[in-house]
């Protein structure tokens, strides 16, 4: 790949993201690795005890500190556009995270296990109150498709202007068309304002 | 490359320890606009590097190609917070160049070059 522009400066490309939010064990890593062109990465991000962002080293050493684990995976969409996903960290309470990952963001695929339904509210609630395009993809496990789209629709208390899809996780071309749904919404409610 | 240990546990002294003693008692970064997904990649013109650490040449590296701050800190398995500082001091050396936008949401356009890429992986 050629990295130099045609008045022979080097291309720092633009990078966008979308972020693969869901409750815990919905299957976000296996999404991100399923349509990623890398193997999934893991970045650490340190806090202190209490949660709270750590973006100065100093005192560092005599304080409690913890980490708080991002995976994510990357699709170079050509020499100029690079696309992230970045799984959410399992954690609710990591919410500032959250905000770093949303900012700037195409929008969020919300994953949904139809066997615990309530563990994705959180997600939910926190994209739809930042305004932040999101859409719901139900991962099947094992074809454990137990309701119908409008059900799930229905459980979730969705906007009839949120598309809910079936996927499974697993599957790249499955997670393909997520993605494809999820960027055309996004299209969308840009030409909506 | 160094592993994770080496970077963030030293025996005697405990955790944390090593990281600080990495970015040399710098404790936040210079250069404040760094994002998870800011592209950054080495300079063509970058100086002489024998003044700089290991580290700082690990980075280098792995730049010459544009990666994400992200990829960074996740190829050289330390915090994101160590190679912002890192970073920062590249960058200020004219060796690292930086995409200098913070994220905003994509237009169109993007969006539609975003949509036929996704399409055609
Ligand atoms: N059968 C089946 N298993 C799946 C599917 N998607 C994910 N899994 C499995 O479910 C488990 C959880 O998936 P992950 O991708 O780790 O879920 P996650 O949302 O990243 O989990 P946390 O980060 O821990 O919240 C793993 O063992 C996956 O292999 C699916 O579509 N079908
Ligand atoms: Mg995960």
């Amino acid at each position: 790949m050629v990295f130099v522009g045609s008045d022979g400066q080097l291309i720092v490309p633009t990078a966008v993201k979308i972020v693969i939010a869901g409750g815990f064990g919905t299957g976000k890593t296996t999404m991100v690795a399923s349509v990623s062109e890398i193997p999934p990465l893991r970045t650490e991000e340190l806090l202190t005890e209490a949660g709270v962002h750590v973006d100065d080293l100093a005192g560092i050493e005599g304080k409690d500190t913890t980490t708080v684990a991002l995976d994510f995976g990357r699709i170079t969409i050509n020499t100029k556009v690079v696309l992230y996903l970045f799984g959410t960290p399992g954690q609710n309470r990591f919410w500032f995270m959250w905000d770093e990952l949303a900012t700037g963001a195409i929008g969020a695929v919300v994953l949904v296990d139809t066997r615990r339904l309530d563990s994705s509210f959180p997600s939910i609630d926190f994209f739809e109150h930042r305004a932040i395009p999101f859409i719901v993809a139900v991962n099947c496990f094992d074809g454990s498709q137990l309701y119908t789209v409008d059900e799930v629709r229905h459980a979730l208390d969705l906007d009839e202007a949120i598309p809910v899809v079936l996927c499974d996780a697993r599957d790249r071309e499955s997670s393909k068309t997520v993605l494809v749904e999820l960027i055309q919404h996004s299209m969308n409610r840009l030409a909506a304002v | 490359m160094t592993s994770r240990e080496d970077w963030w546990y030293d025996e005697a002294a405990g955790p944390l320890v090593r990281p600080y003693a990495m970015v040399r008692g710098r404790t936040r970064p210079n250069a404040p606009d760094l994002h998870l997904v800011t592209q950054v990649r080495a300079s063509a013109f970058a100086s002489d590097q024998t003044s700089l650490t290991v580290e700082h040449r690990e980075i280098m590296a792995l730049c010459a190609r544009p990666l994400s701050i992200a990829e960074v800190a996740a190829y050289l398995d330390v915090p994101l917070i160590v190679v912002k500082v890192l970073l920062s001091d590249l960058i200020e050396r004219g060796d690292v160049l930086v995409q200098n936008s913070s994220p905003k949401v994509p237009d169109r356009n993007l969006l539609q070059a975003v949509l036929d890429g996704v399409r055609g992986i």
